[in-house]
């Protein structure tokens, strides 16, 4: 992987996406309509804080929650629930790893890389993983059924090599137990 | 599915941190956290105690922060802006636990999320805080869950909220989750992502116990350090300091764990000064047919250390003094067959990547450091990289850049080289053809 592109890849897009944002008066973008539901959980968060801002981490959550990732109408639409520029929600978005600023698989596959997982595993599991899906980190499959990323320590460095699955935290996995574990995310 | 520990008791006297943890390890309900005696320090605390008499009580227990930094609780408090001259203001608990390597704030979250609120109260009444954010990582899920639901309920029995406890102190708490990057963990990174920015780092002074979020006085501290709030408060600053028995200055337990090659990887609670001797026999020792070559003491931004130095107690003050740091002191273990280049490789690659770009030292430096450990792990390295990754080591050292990140990053790579030279000179190109050697193993091994 090369180094000065963060592993996850979303901020490779997210330069391109910024300059739409900033530039483009493309009407299509405003189609995006938060659900009630999403707009009650960010307004509901919003009385956490001391400012709407705040909440602006939260909101991204509340929308990729429900929609697997963040479009720019949905950069739009929190910017306006928040009453803060939209490029400022797009910075945030873009800044923090976990937001996706382009569509994934229906299941987001985090693989531990830290140190305690390279040394209980780690390259091992992460190449059966690449094996068994044909994609490398930071790809999705064709089918759309998985993305593969790259994660910090996962704070399970006893149960190594780990990886979480969706909410799910797996470990210690085995190369061989691979097929197996990814055959119950359909 | 939980951490394994290596002991276990019920005794809150030797045991503040674990002794109300359950035998099945699920979640201790309000119910049974009360049963254990759970906030009964607070209880006693807001009837009893000022909030200078709490924090002269943390001072004496020398509690030390159990983030990584090891600064006393006590004296962190002491400093907070408290008075009519200052807004009332925030206690941020750092729940962000990525640290390569530490596994122990997750166990305190997802079992007993009522300690932490007990904590963090006590820890608000004593700052003139009156609002609490637990900054949880994304991935914690089902500590989120668990936070919730222990929110939930100490809000209904009165113990959050106006009138803590039937006092006169108001104190509520939120849950904030994150996003990724492990930057959020530096406190005043968290506290801009706290606000909702992008999480760079602030520059200090001012302090954030000045000057944190939105403008007001906020005091933050590790999940484990507030945990052992509620025990020093009813127990006494005396009692927690002398938990160390003799063995270390810094008082009271200290969550410990082992991860790496050993045949039983997990957590327990010990006195502070335990060695890492003691641990590794708790978990088994090495896996069979494995030698211990080298450990990490506490996270990937410690320094690496030796066999010889498996008897030093783990404290802030030794370990500091054997040229490594605490950390969060969880061991690491590297087997004798397990290459320190490719280690110290897979470390400067997290550096750099989890690097938040506002620095050039940081932002420049350790990509370029993790390319010649690159290099060097395929034996494809040149003459010159060591001491060119040296003198990288050195430029982004302490106080050369704007936060502790890449210092962290910086003693690893400087320790792997004083100790294990000679496996990075076998990845030069050159010196391997002249030797006739085989090239050295690549991976993880
Ligand atoms: C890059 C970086 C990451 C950090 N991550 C964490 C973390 O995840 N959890 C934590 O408690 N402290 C972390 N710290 C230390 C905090 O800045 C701070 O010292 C600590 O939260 C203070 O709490 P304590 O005094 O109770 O330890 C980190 C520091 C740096 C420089
Ligand atoms: S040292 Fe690194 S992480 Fe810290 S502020 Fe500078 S660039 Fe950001
Ligand atoms: S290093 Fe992988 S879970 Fe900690």
């Amino acid at each position: 992987m090369d180094m000065n592109t963060p592993a996850t890849g979303n901020t490779r897009v997210s330069k391109a996406s910024q300059s739409n944002l900033i530039a483009s008066s493309d009407n299509r973008m405003h189609d995006f309509v938060l659900s009630d539901e999403e707009r009650h959980e960010i307004e509901h968060e919003m009385t956490h804080y001391e400012n709407p801002r705040a909440a602006s981490i939260g909101a991204l959550k509340t929308v990729q929650r429900r929609r697997g990732w963040v479009s720019d109408g949905a950069v739009i639409a929190i910017s306006d629930v928040l009453g803060i520029p939209a490029s400022d929600v797009e910075g945030v978005a873009t800044f923090y790893s976990l937001i996706f600023r382009q569509p994934v698989g229906r299941h987001v596959v985090l693989v531990c890389d830290s140190s305690s997982c390279h040394l209980t595993g780690h390259d091992e599991l992460r190449d059966a993983i690449s094996g068994e899906l044909g994609i490398g980190p930071g790809q999705t499959t064709e089918d759309d059924r998985f993305t593969l990323l790259p994660v910090c320590c996962l704070g399970a460095c006893d149960r190594g090599p780990a990886l979480m699955i969706d909410d799910d935290l797996h470990g210690p996995v085995e190369p061989n137990e691979v097929a197996a574990l990814l055959e119950r995310y359909s | 599915m939980s951490s394994h520990l290596f002991s276990t008791s019920t005794n809150g006297e030797t045991h503040p941190l674990t002794y109300r943890l359950r035998e099945d390890r699920g979640y201790v309900d309000l119910d049974e956290f009360e049963q254990k005696d759970g906030y009964e320090a607070l209880r006693t605390t807001l009837r009893e105690l000022s909030p200078d008499e709490l924090i002269d009580n943390m001072k004496t227990a020398n509690l030390r922060g159990r983030g990584g930094a090891g600064f006393s609780a006590g004296v962190k408090w002491s400093l907070t802006a408290r008075g009519d001259d200052h807004p009332r203001g925030y206690i941020a608990c750092n729940a962000d636990e990525m640290e390569p390597g530490t596994f122990k704030d997750r166990l305190l979250l997802e079992e007993t999320p009522h300690l932490l609120i007990e904590g963090m109260i006590l820890a608000g009444y004593a700052n003139n805080a009156y609002r609490g954010y637990i900054f949880l990582r994304s991935e914690y899920v089902l500590a989120a869950q668990r936070i919730e639901r222990a929110l939930a309920e100490a809000r209904k029995a009165g113990i959050l909220g106006s009138r803590v406890c039937d006092s006169d102190f108001d104190f509520d708490i939120f849950l904030h989750t994150g996003a990724g990057r492990y930057i959020c963990g530096e406190e005043t990174a968290l506290i801009n992502s706290l606000e909702g920015r992008r999480a760079n780092p602030r520059s200090k002074p001012p302090f954030p116990g000045q000057s944190g979020a939105w403008g007001r006085p906020t005091v933050v501290n590790n999940v484990e350090t507030l945990c052992n709030v509620p025990a020093i408060a009813l127990r006494g600053g005396d009692w927690y300091q002398s938990l160390s028995g003799g063995r270390s200055d810094d008082g009271g337990t200290k969550l410990y764990g082992v991860s790496g090659r050993v045949k039983r990887p997990g957590l327990v609670e010990m006195p502070m000064g335990t060695t890492a001797g003691e641990l590794l026999e708790l978990a088994g020792g090495m896996r069979d047919g494995l030698e211990l070559k080298t450990w990490l003491p506490g996270g990937g931004s410690t320094g690496f250390l030796l066999p010889e130095h498996l008897d030093l107690a783990l404290d802030f003050d030794t370990i500091g003094g054997a040229g490594s740091r605490l950390g969060t002191g969880l061991l690491a273990v590297v087997a004798h067959n397990q290459s320190v280049v490719s280690l110290t490789r897979n470390l400067e690659d997290f550096f750099a990547r989890e690097s938040c770009g506002w620095c050039t030292p940081c932002r420049d430096g350790l990509p370029w450091a993790a390319r010649i450990l690159h290099a060097l792990e395929n034996g494809e390295g040149e003459e010159g990289d060591i001491e060119l990754l040296e003198s990288l080591a050195s430029n982004i050292g302490p106080g050369k850049t704007f936060c502790a990140h890449a210092p962290g990053a910086a003693m690893p790579l400087e320790t792997a080289i004083k100790h294990f030279r000679h496996e990075f000179e076998a990845g030069i190109r050159h010196r391997q053809r002249e030797a006739h050697a085989e090239p050295i193993p690549v991976g993880s091994v």
